[in-house]
């Protein structure tokens, strides 16, 4: 089974951050919303594993309810 | 009521018991008149099993309420007898498409193999199902069909139920060896002996109604996410014989059925759908609840439950219905068996897991169906929404919008009765599976798979020559004590595969051999077969062999 891989991956992580950001450039709330959802469903079928899906789902969950305390 | 369908009167005759003052005795009492009760008598009636069946009222179903029969389903009707008329008179589709806004995002095919004798649904309205059904159980021998036999009570005891029976001319009781209940989502049969359900049910509302209309449009099923008529919420557009379209339209949670169900209210409603200039009369509005649940088992001693009275499921999926007589299809055979003294005890209550198994698939499908079609959070709802928007272009986005999984048998994997393969095979057909058919060609006459199988047990060998077939094998299934039908299929066979369909289909090499259950349901498959197999995979499936 492939495992969700948190440890550093990324070769730029200024221009990938930056991408994400200029997705959002000129959209209204609703519509950056949309952009979200659509960009983690495309991601989600690029990863194409339910498992590893699940565990970053679970992960970034985890993330926010930590947030609480 | 309906303008084109003629609703029969059932005649009520006084039962015997009244006049006897005594308590009558029955094999088999089926409570409930609907497809599903109607369904059981029949079957058990062909493997001479005789039944009662009690129903409260003299008619066929009041509104035109489950709508769409699935393929397995209308299998299962031509197995009994009466599938003719479904195809004769009912709307023939297999495919769906599907709207986002004023968009259309794609269109679907139920029934991706063809070559197979039924569609993937037929719609048809409840009250023609259960008039078809009627008639056959009617020229059936050992069904006897009582009208206005109300059930108020049971009792049970290790051997037998008592059931009291209410007529209009006095209240009797009937003793039945087993009680089989098809008597619906509010079954008196349930109530009586307190079973509760587990599972959800929804805020959820659908406002359902048929309108008469002469429209042209084909004969799919159209689906509605959003749409600029219908305030943002689902919608559905049907086609039923007599030009009845069925309109299903989402409701808030909060709306009052008292008013939305008014015609004054439902009226603008439709006319907002096809247009102010689009003549239909209404002819029956209804409103559905969403619920998605079932009993934590089925078989309760002498007390046996099938279709809504076991379970219910929302209805963007065609399962309940359908569900319900796939129940029977499972229950009968096993009953017949026992009562018969062919079988012990045992395979009645292998009942229980595997129509437990199809009765939870189907609520995960619906429960998933229903939850798509009604985000319960902004978040969820941009999610669905992302789906709907993805699934212009994108074939993964289409795979995850849900307006209803509809209905497929249920595969019964993990069932004690199943014979696990040994040999590797290239078919879904596994052990469990309900059948596919193909087309075939018998005595020169072009033919279906499936009308080959029939009521029995059915080992069907791939002969490729006279050699594919085990030495005095045929004598050999002769001489088993269960009734096995030895049907040959292939070049040397008594059964041409006219296209290769089958052997595609059951990735039949010359010598494999499927034995088939009596209610067609793969029990075992194996490459090399000798008699040895095939009499422990037939114990096995009837509930000789634990474990």
């Amino acid at each position: 089974m492939n495992k969700l891989m948190t440890q550093d991956r990324i070769d730029a992580p200024d221009e990938l951050y930056q991408a994400l950001v200029d997705a959002h450039d000129g959209l209204e709330d609703g519509e950056s919303r949309q952009l979200n959802a659509r960009l983690i469903l495309l991601l989600a079928n690029h990863i194409g594993d339910v498992d590893v899906v699940a565990e970053a789902t679970a992960a970034a969950r985890a993330s926010v309810l930590g947030d609480r305390d | 009521m309906p303008k084109a369908y003629q609703h029969p009167k059932f005649e009520y005759v006084p039962p015997p018991e009244l006049t006897r003052g005594e308590t009558g005795t029955a094999t088999v009492a089926v409570v409930g008149g609907g497809p599903v009760g109607v369904c059981m008598a029949i079957d058990l009636a062909r493997r001479g099993v005789a039944t009662v069946l009690l129903d409260d009222d003299d008619t066929t179903s009041h509104g035109s309420r489950l709508i769409c029969m699935s393929k397995r389903t209308l299998e299962i009707f031509d197995r009994l007898g009466a599938g003719q008329p479904f195809r004769d008179k009912g709307v023939l589709w297999n495919r769906g498409r599907l709207f986002f806004g004023e968009k259309e995002v794609y269109d679907f095919d139920l029934l991706p193999e063809r070559d197979q004798a039924w569609p993937a649904f037929i719609n048809i309205q409840q009250y023609y199902c259960e008039d078809f059904l009627i008639r056959v159980a009617e020229a059936t021998d050992g069904v006897e069909l009582r009208w206005r036999n109300k059930v108020v009570a049971v009792e049970q005891d290790d051997n037998a139920a008592v059931l009291d029976v209410e007529t209009p001319d006095g209240t009797y009781k009937l003793r039945a060896d087993y009680v089989i209940a098809c008597d619906g989502a509010s079954s008196t049969v349930r109530r009586h002996m307190d079973l509760p359900f587990v599972g959800r049910a929804f805020q959820d509302r659908f406002l359902i109604t048929d309108i008469i209309m002469q429209a042209e449009f084909p004969s799919e099923r159209w689906f509605w996410f959003e749409p600029p008529f219908h305030d943002g919420e689902s919608a559905l557009l049907h086609k039923q014989p007599d030009d009845i379209w069925r309109v299903d339209l989402q409701l808030d949670g909060d709306a009052d059925p008292e008013v939305e169900t008014k015609p004054e209210n439902v009226i603008p409603r439709i006319k907002r759908m096809l247009g102010e200039d689009t003549p239909f009369e209404v002819e029956w509005i209804s409103l559905y609840t969403f619920r998605c649940r079932r009993l934590e088992k089925f078989k309760h001693g002498r007390v046996i439950f099938a279709g809504d009275s076991a379970h219910q499921v929302s209805p963007f999926g065609a399962r309940g219905g359908n569900g319900g007589v796939q129940d029977i299809d499972n229950l009968a055979w096993k009953l017949a068996a026992v009562i018969r003294g062919d079988a012990p005890a045992a395979l009645i209550d292998t009942y229980d897991p595997e129509r437990i198994l199809a009765a939870d698939e189907n609520i995960l499908n619906s429960t998933r169906s229903t939850d798509f079609m009604t985000p319960k959070s902004p978040a969820v709802r941009d999610f669905r929404d992302a789906v709907l928007a993805l699934a212009r272009e994108h074939d993964f986005a289409r795979r995850m919008v849900n307006s209803g999984r509809l209905s497929v048998p249920a595969v019964l994997d993990g069932s004690s009765l199943n014979t696990p393969d040994a040999d590797s095979f290239d078919s879904d057909m596994r052990p469990g599976a309900a059948p596919l058919d193909a087309p075939v060609v018998v005595d020169g006459e072009d033919a279906w798979f499936l009308h080959c199988l029939g009521d029995d047990f059915t080992a069907m060998v791939y002969c490729q020559d006279d050699a594919n077939l085990p030495a005095d094998f045929g004598a050999a299934v002769a001489a088993m004590d269960d009734a096995v039908k030895l049907l040959t299929v292939g070049p040397a066979g008594a059964v041409q595969d006219r296209d290769g369909r089958l052997a595609e289909r059951y990735d039949l090499k010359p010598g494999t051999l499927y034995l088939f259950r009596p209610d067609q349901h793969v029990a075992g498959r194996i490459r090399r077969p000798d008699a040895a197999w095939l009499q422990a995979a037939t114990n096995r499936a009837m509930g000789r062999e634990r474990g």
